[in-house]
């Protein structure tokens, strides 16, 4: 629709130049100077010097993101094919936790993997245990998946709602089993919605900070905890800090150019 | 009857995911009630810390900063972000899709850097305003607080409304203004009754993710403490219950809302399918 009304953007246009573009350009300045001001490589340079945990934020954020699809896929799918009344109600359980301060989900996963809370007092009736669950990788992966999981579900339900039933029908009346319905049907046609729930998984993981933290001990730093420690912790360094966020951008940037079928519809179904 | 297997086997997984999805907040709930202060071992049932809840001053304020932030954050960003689509929607291609794309990035952008960039702002707004001296130089804080609010949100509210003007006839409009409203008026009998759905789900985001968010208030709050900042340095020391039942009381009052709000859809619903 088109209204003579483009005077209206005004204030945002201001608000838009002033608080989104001008910041990033200030986070550019910094990671290119040193503290008197001069033009220097040596923050990008230092930031080669964590390439550790670089790597380790990675893997993570993907193997989280490759276990939010396998989990999400035949949940989304179930969501998908149920009475439009009940898929209402489901929707919203999905979306019920995220609602609960996801710092506090987090803290109640501490209580539950520790070393004598109840998933060990579990399996010591088993006989099994006590295992170390709090303070390594997997707890760290167990968190993000717990906390993103949603942002796969969504996108993911919003595409299969979109697949006719008849299709999967025909494809097993001509004698499709379960894996070739899957394979050649299924997956080919909720692409746009496995694209658009990877970058929603995978951003928020690799640059999480709060969960590394609480679920991974000090023993398992992110680029988040990292660019953290350079703003308001011990190493407090603002030049340092930018090149490393310049960094985890253009590795965010990478990410969503190989995932980048985003079309409008899905990103409304998730929003 | 191998499709039938199929169908126990899938609903016995959705059955254990969201057990798995609800676990926490189980054990959120259960230790609301517990006795002990730990957050391992259960060790009986009590109301004590319903009560102390109502007395805790530092978790209250730190509530009410939050509600604060968030309502006053959410009115602005839902008035300028609806002004700004509606502005948006009437410009060329050109320059509509540059906005867009340029209004993506807080959206996009991991938000650790949407949060410490602002902060970079205010640093260096911080500089300047120390060598001004009409300038306020302190602004770490409230205000600070509420620009970054603002700044997630208006682009959600943009990306809720302008598919919705999108929609809209702009004949109604047109009709409107040659029946002898003035502009003004056309907007406002015409056009915001139409987008006013759209306008009132961007408002509610932008309470549920002002109230929630953590990562940006973390870098721009200053030595304020919102509900989620105080949670935050709460974990790094000991939980106190008092947070478990606060979160059980908005868990109850959350899912009230949405079981009553379905049984009223599906009820109007078949009076529609009854009438028909």
């Amino acid at each position: 629709m088109k209204l003579n009304n483009r005077k209206l953007a005004a204030p945002y246009l201001v608000w838009m130049v002033l608080f989104t573009v001008v910041p990033l350009l200030i986070v550019v300045y910094y990671a290119f100077t040193n503290v008197e001001g001069a033009f220097t490589l040596e923050n990008l340079a230092r930031v080669g010097g964590y390439g550790s945990v670089f790597v380790r934020s990675l893997l993570l954020a993907l193997e989280a993101t490759v276990l939010c699809l396998i989990l999400a896929f035949p949940v989304a799918y179930f969501l998908s094919r149920l009475r439009a009344s009940k898929q209402h109600i489901m929707l919203m359980l999905v979306m019920l936790p995220m609602w609960m301060n996801f710092l506090l989900r987090t803290y109640a996963w501490m209580g539950l993997l520790s070393v004598n809370g109840p998933i060990n007092t579990l399996l010591g009736f088993l006989g099994l245990g006590p295992y170390t669950m709090l303070n390594t990788a997997g707890a760290v992966v167990l968190g993000m998946v717990y906390n993103y999981v949603p942002y796969m579900i969504l996108p993911l339900y919003t595409s299969m709602t979109k697949i006719d039933a008849s299709i999967v029908e025909a494809a097993q009346d001509l004698g499709a089993n379960v894996r070739q319905t899957l394979v050649r049907i299924l997956i080919p046609l909720s692409v746009p919605g496995i694209c658009t729930g990877i970058t929603m998984v995978f951003v928020p993981s690799v640059s999480t900070f709060a969960i590394s933290r609480m679920l991974g001990g000090g023993a398992n730093l992110l680029i988040g905890d990292l660019i953290e420690m350079q703003f308001l912790g011990n190493s407090y360094n603002l030049n340092v800090g930018s090149a490393m966020s310049l960094v985890l951008m253009v590795i965010v940037l990478l990410c969503m150019s190989f995932t980048s079928s985003f079309d409008e519809d899905e990103m409304e179904g998730v929003m | 009857m191998k499709t039938k297997h199929l169908r126990v086997l899938q609903r016995t997984y959705v059955v254990l995911f969201f057990c798995f999805m609800y676990l926490p907040i189980a054990y959120m709930i259960l230790f609301s009630f517990n006795q002990n202060k730990g957050y391992a071992l259960f060790t009986g049932v009590t109301l004590k810390w319903y009560k102390s809840l109502l007395t805790n001053s530092s978790i209250l304020s730190a509530l009410w900063l939050s509600l604060e932030v968030a309502l006053v954050s959410s009115v602005i960003a839902t008035v300028m972000g609806t002004m700004a689509a509606i502005g948006i929607s009437s410009m060329g291609r050109k320059s509509r899709l540059l906005i867009t794309n340029v209004t993506y990035i807080p959206v996009v952008n991991p938000e650790i850097i949407t949060g410490i960039s602002l902060m970079l702002l205010f640093v260096a707004y911080q500089k300047f305003a120390a060598n001004s001296d009409w300038l306020p130089n302190t602004i770490m804080g409230l205000p600070t607080l509420l620009i970054a609010h603002i700044a997630f949100n208006v682009p959600y509210v943009i990306f809720n409304v302008m598919p919705k003007l999108r929609q809209m006839d702009v004949r109604l409009y047109e009709a409107a203004l040659d029946l002898g409203c003035t502009p003004r008026q056309a907007f406002f009998k015409v056009v915001l009754p139409e987008i006013s759905p759209a306008v009132l789900s961007s408002f509610l985001i932008c309470l549920t993710y002002s109230i929630d968010d953590f990562m940006i208030s973390y870098f721009n709050s200053g030595t304020l403490e919102t509900l989620p900042l105080q949670i935050y340095s709460m974990t790094r020391k000991k939980v106190s219950p008092e947070i478990y039942a606060l979160s059980t009381i908005m868990f109850v009052i959350i899912l009230s809302i949405i079981l009553i709000s379905n049984a009223w859809e599906s009820h109007s619903y078949k009076k529609d399918q009854v009438r028909r």
